[in-house]
């Protein structure tokens, strides 16, 4: 089941400078770890992040295997105009998920 | 003479085993102890990752489970009004087995004579996002421990806290009630309040019970942990939650 947590702020004037923060429920199961049998546990990570701001990609991450579990990612962006932040997480297994926000600008 | 001599220095031995608990207005929640990053990282919904766990527990409320094929929802109604303080009072008396069941037990009950579904096992993800949506609705909200019927495993707890155990042969009172506030391998000791379970420890990664919490310090101690769901933690966290009276909820805190 896929969680995550988005903050972004409702409302914006324009040119303002906004944080936004996202936080995923994710394993993020390095690859490295064996079992207690000696088999090990194949890597299972969040790979890729891509944050679009009315279709335009305003910011991407590429996630490593010693990242913690549930990553927890925040940068900040300029508010240029009323629309939709749309985020996508893309990881091992075909994993996918996304989330969007609504931000007004005036 | 030499017989009160001998009598002061026994008293002087026995003394660190008899702790004093902490005066009222000397306790402090571990949110205390952390650094301002990690008390944001609580403070805030949005950066919570205890909150995910809530946000499970929020769908498996309303989930139909079990041969009755009944959710939390279907009995309980809104939880944001009907489990307000819920968590905060537990472990309750439970009248039916003649002692206290903490919240992770009182949701099995309900799976097994309610939904009539089987137990979820302890920490297992799901009973762990339940008991933290349901501990979510306690937040700010004083532990109650008022149960006059509590008051022997309230003592059984006492007990166990002050007994001496595992290979290091420590007592839980001697680092929480008598070092709290020193370092343990650069760490400050805390007090030990239950405010803020389930919580989500960044050393696990995860979200985990009291329980977990109570097996961890008892592997530091290099003593035998119990089962989990056993009588003395049960006991334990009887014990602590009665120590703790008074103290605002948390739940879902953050812990490192």
């Amino acid at each position: 089941m896929t969680r995550a947590l988005i903050n972004v702020p409702s409302r914006a004037r324009r040119g303002e400078i906004i944080a936004i923060k996202t936080l995923i429920s994710h394993v993020m199961e390095t690859g490295f770890r064996y079992t207690t049998a000696g088999e090990r546990i194949s890597r299972d990570i969040i790979h890729g992040f891509v944050a679009t701001y009315n279709g335009e990609e305003i910011f991407r991450a590429e996630l490593f295997p010693a990242l913690s579990a549930n990553p927890f990612i925040t940068f900040h962006t300029v508010a240029t105009e009323s629309g939709t932040i749309e985020f996508r997480w893309t990881g091992d297994n075909g994993y996918a998920a996304t989330e969007s926000a609504k931000i007004t600008v005036e | 003479m030499l017989r009160t001599t001998f009598l002061a220095a026994a008293v002087a031995i026995a003394a660190p085993a008899l702790s004093a608990e902490i005066p009222h207005d000397q306790r402090q929640s571990s949110y205390e102890l952390m650094s301002p990053d990690t008390r944001a990282m609580q403070d805030e919904d949005t950066s919570n990752p205890g909150m995910l766990w809530v946000l499970e527990g929020e769908a498996l409320w309303k989930r139909e489970t079990g041969e009755a094929n009944r959710s939390c929802a279907d009995c309980h109604g809104d939880a944001t009004q009907s489990m307000k303080g819920v968590a905060a009072r537990h472990p309750a008396f439970d009248e039916k087995r003649r002692e206290p069941v903490d919240l992770e037990g009182r949701i099995n009950i309900c799976r097994t004579e309610q939904q009539k579904a089987p137990a979820s096992a302890r920490e297992s993800r799901d009973i762990l996002a339940l008991s933290a949506f349901i501990a979510r609705q306690s937040r700010g909200m004083p532990i109650e421990s008022s149960d006059e019927r509590l008051r022997p495993f309230i003592e059984k707890g006492r007990s166990l806290f002050t007994a001496r155990q595992g290979q290091l042969n420590l007592t839980c009172a001697q680092c929480h009630d008598d070092n709290w506030g020193q370092k343990l391998a650069g760490i400050p000791v805390p007090q030990a309040h239950p405010t803020g379970y389930p919580l989500y420890r960044l050393e696990w990664q995860a979200l985990g019970s009291l329980q977990r919490r109570l097996r961890n310090c008892m592997i530091g101690m290099r003593a035998e942990a119990y089962v989990y769901g056993a009588p003395e933690y049960i006991a334990l966290e009887t014990f602590v939650k009665w120590r703790a009276r008074g103290m605002p909820m948390e739940s879902p805190a953050v812990r490192p």
